[in-house]
């Protein structure tokens, strides 16, 4: 191990703000004026100002590019190293153009703290707002607003009153907190190493001191255990399996649990080349594991302790900022990207595009240009992650067109449920049983198949009174027939599951089983529950292996409030139900029902007529 | 986790990346510290191996010293040694300073060996810190069907997700010392006693800060003839490491244009 004093912390700073509010300066500046410019690089910026014919410009620093020197203006995003007296920091400079967004993201994403700059003429404009709104996004916490060029504003106490009282207020709107708000000249260095003498007024910190005030971003170790598996290699006798540590910390001997595929197994070593042997690692470290046993795990499985383990789902909501000229839009298809886990998603829904100005959002067809929104992503495949709030690492996901990045984005699971309990079995040794009895047995006793009839729909649309009037007219012809209703079963089979995401999941789950067995006894049963997520109903047709009709009981979200037969609508609104299907959780509508029964255009006898004539048409033998 | 410690694991985080998702890749081998501190990390990545080619864009103008160090570690480091030769500087843009033509030879060498291989990927040791130029670079950047640059459009890279499927016709350059200063890179040289060329160390009062082709790299002058010493003098330095690199300075725009054609 390293035995070295002179090792010293790095933090690394992003500079943002609005385009011309002298981002690029300020960082000329505190080079400058911490002695930290290389030998010959001022004489090399007064040559090239020379040589245009222009003043002294600072910005050169970092516009490396011919063309950003000649048009005066930051493209692309940049590193530069400086130290003062307390530590060492990498300062990313990021262009404040709104045309590239996609650079200042870059720059930005990297940062452990942000330096926001406004200019005290023109006060907050648009990009003072979505940088911040982007930094909030991106996880960058820690900032420093700057008010420059007082110089421009007379030096005078009461503008700079007014601008920080107007950007305090919208950082706080968007749950930002600024740790410092300091006027500055950043062409003559007032108040950026030294106080200035010009604005005695203001006592609060220098930059770099309000800069050595910050921390380098939080150590993870102290959360649960996530390691994704980045690669496996067989190079020798050994199976490693590679990956960085994102969170947590890993003990060999520990048993670790491999999401979605759930398979389990001990770390049996920590190997590395030309370094000590150990036997934990933590939080930030690439490392390399052996396993007791020989599983079958590949890149992008999640690796968690067993007891706290990522949240399993197939769809989930997700607020992302959106990068192409093209806009996003319903129905669309990318490729995911969770850490090392990349697979084809569709966006099922948006839910709402925010105004960063305004801070309002409102329902949207698209996601435009540098759009940020809250999208619903469907996979095929199980995913393996966490909710933002939980782990700021798998918390988080990019999309890619299958070339470059095109959105980054947060995750929230805003009533999609965790799928982890629905799909795991949990008993070993089962071994299968055949009936002696057989389906044509049954059937050929009866005189039908028996099945599953999915009813699905708003709370409302009729989903009961249809199924029950089915009954009986099925019952009158001669059918073993039931209803499995929402309502009798939440007295019994189900009583001790509630309404939250999960317990609602839980509730279908138990459901498409049962009903399921009545079907392989050879009844037909119909089943009359909301059942509003898509990843339920394709489970309960999954356990009714091929005799599942999915049956659309359709009326909109109006009509159905408008019948409130049970007054559920009505409670929800005043907020006495939460979770309430189309009110306050969402219903996810049949993709491709094999029934539709429109009960907005068709009186109850027609809609069970149409039922009668689809069953006696599917499951007469 | 010390800072050295997370300078080695990002590293270590871009090469597996590199390797899993570039099929047909290799690591340039300049022989200089970096490009020594790269191999060192890549063989940390793979558990002593080096799973690709490591290839030396040879301008036949490296000190002699260099050339007996190439052949004995990649000997001792089992390294799949590939060494090609660049085109004469009659080839290279003549609209170009001289020194930057001397330069602008590695970058046909190394188009030509991309040719010649068929690499999709080439793992080079560039800093950030070393030149403003290179200070805006990816960690995977993608080249244009000449290995030129559009540094006007390079896509974004956020969170450590990088782009790393390329349409056909181009390649990514993978830059795992992007991250590092040139004292960083002594101080993990110490710590992990990595070798390098003893032209590094003072003789006569001079020693190379950094290594290219004899006719365009100069010695600085300096008394340091241990790695503490080189350490001691970059704490105090305030000269740029490339200030021996003639081709970096002969116009404003040299080093840009070098690099927009395809240059490391």
């Amino acid at each position: 191990m390293s035995t070295e004093t002179s090792l010293r912390d790095l933090l690394r700073i992003v500079i943002v703000g609005h385009v011309d509010h002298g981002k690029s300066t300020m960082v000329g500046r505190l080079f400058h004026d911490t002695g930290s410019l290389p030998e010959g690089k001022l004489e090399a910026i007064q040559a090239m100002c020379e040589r245009r014919g222009m003043p002294f410009e600072w910005a050169f620093l970092m516009d490396a590019f011919q063309s950003e020197r000649d048009q005066g203006i930051t493209i692309d995003t940049s590193q530069i190293w400086f130290k003062s007296a307390q530590r060492d920091y990498t300062i990313i400079d990021a262009p404040g153009h709104r045309e590239f967004l996609k650079n200042m993201i870059t720059g930005a994403a990297n940062a452990d703290a942000a330096v926001m700059l406004i200019d005290a003429g023109q006060g907050v404009q648009q990009q003072s707002r979505t940088h911040a709104y982007l930094l909030q996004l991106l996880g960058v916490r820690q900032i420093v607003v700057v008010v420059n060029k007082m110089d421009l504003a007379g030096f005078a106490a009461d503008r700079f009153a007014e601008i920080e009282t107007t950007y305090r207020q919208y950082l706080a709107d968007i749950g930002l907190q600024a740790a410092h708000i300091i006027p500055v000249v950043a062409r003559d260095g007032d108040n950026i190493v030294t106080p200035s003498e010009r604005m005695t007024w203001y006592r609060g910190k220098t930059l770099v001191e309000a800069l050595d005030g910050f921390v380098s971003v939080g150590d993870l170790t102290s959360l649960p255990l996530r390691l994704p598996i980045q690669d496996v290699y067989k190079f020798d006798d050994r199976r490693i399996l590679a990956g960085r540590v994102l969170s947590g910390r890993l003990t060999v001997g520990d048993r670790l649990l491999f999401s979605p595929s759930n398979k389990t197994a001990r770390v049996a070593s920590i190997e590395a080349w030309s370094a000590p042997a150990k036997t934990t690692a933590v939080a930030g470290e690439s490392i390399g594991i052996t396993l007791d046993e020989q599983l079958f795990i590949e890149r992008g499985d999640l690796a968690s302790h067993e007891d706290a383990t990522p949240i399993e789902t197939n769809v989930f909501q997700g607020r992302l900022f959106w990068l192409p000229n093209e806009p996003l839009q319903p129905g669309a298809s990318y490729r995911l990207r969770l850490q090392t886990r990349e697979v084809p998603v569709t966006v099922q829904e948006i839910k709402a595009l925010y105004d960063v100005e305004q801070l309002t959002s409102a329902p949207s067809d698209i996601v435009p240009h540098h759009g940020i929104a809250d999208v619903v992503l469907r996979s095929q495949a199980m995913l393996a992650l966490d909710r933002l709030e939980e782990n700021p690492k798998t918390g988080r996901f990019v999309l890619t067109d299958g070339v470059n990045l095109v959105a980054g984005g947060t995750i929230s699971m805003d009533g999609y449920p965790n799928q982890r309990q629905l799909v795991t079995i949990r008993s070993s040794n089962l071994t299968e049983v055949e009936h002696t009895v057989t389906h044509a047995n049954r059937e050929q006793r009866n005189g039908h198949r028996g099945g599953v009839l999915w009813f699905t729909g708003l709370s409302g649309a009729g989903k009961s009174t249809i199924a029950m009037a089915v009954e009986r007219e099925l019952f009158r012809r001669g059918f073993q027939v039931y209803v499995l209703d929402g309502d009798n079963v939440r007295r019994g089979l189900n009583a001790n599951l509630g309404f939250s995401p999960e317990d609602r999941a839980e509730n279908i789950r138990r459901i498409g089983e049962v009903a399921a067995l009545f079907a392989d006894a050879g009844m037909v049963v119909i089943t009359a529950f909301i059942s509003p997520y898509r990843s339920d109903r394709q489970r309960a047709r999954n356990a009714a292996h091929g005799t599942f009709h999915e049956v659309y009981i359709k009326a909109d979200l109006a009509a159905c409030e408008l019948r409130d037969p049970k007054g559920l609508y009505r409670r929800a609104r005043q907020g006495e139900i939460g979770n309430f299907t189309g009110v306050s959780a969402p219903y996810e509508l049949p993709e491709d029902p094999e029934l539709v029964v429109d009960t907005q255009v068709q009186s109850v006898e027609a809609c069970v007529q149409q039922v009668i004539a689809y069953i006696e048409r599917k499951f007469r033998a | 986790m010390d800072p050295l410690d997370r300078l080695e694991s990002q590293s270590v985080y871009i090469l597996r990346e590199a390797f899993n998702q570039i099929d047909r890749l290799a690591m340039l081998w300049s022989l200089g510290k970096d490009s020594n501190v790269m191999v060192w990390l890549a063989k940390k990545a793979f558990f002593g191996h080096v799973p690709f080619p490591v290839m030396h864009i040879d301008t036949g103008k490296k000190f002699p010293e260099m050339y007996a160090f190439r052949e004995k570690y990649a000997r001792d480091w089992h390294l799949s040694l590939i060494t090609d030769d660049c085109p004469p500087v009659e080839e290279t843009d003549a609209s170009l300073p001289p020194a930057a033509r001397s330069a602008a030879r590695k970058t046909l060498g190394l188009k030509n060996a991309i040719a010649k291989y068929g690499f999709n990927g080439i793992i080079a040791g560039i800093r950030r810190d070393e030149e403003s130029v290179r200070a805006k670079e990816r960690v995977f950047s993608p080249r244009g069907s000449e290995g030129s640059w559009d540094f006007r459009q390079q896509p974004p890279e956020f969170w450590d997700y990088f782009n790393t499927n390329l349409p056909a016709g181009t390649h990514l350059r993978v830059h795992p010392l992007l991250h590092w200063t040139e004292i960083d890179i002594w101080r993990y040289i110490r710590r992990e006693q990595i070798p390098i060329v003893d032209l590094y160390f003072a003789r006569d009062g001079k020693r190379y800060r950094s290594l290219g082709d004899q006719d365009i790299t100069s010695p600085v002058a300096s008394t340091a003839v241990t790695i503490d010493e080189i350490i001691a003098e970059l704490e105090g330095t305030k000269t740029p490491e490339r200030a021996g690199r003639a081709m970096d300075r002969e116009t404003e725009d040299a080093f840009e244009r070098l690099r927009a054609a395809g240059y490391m």
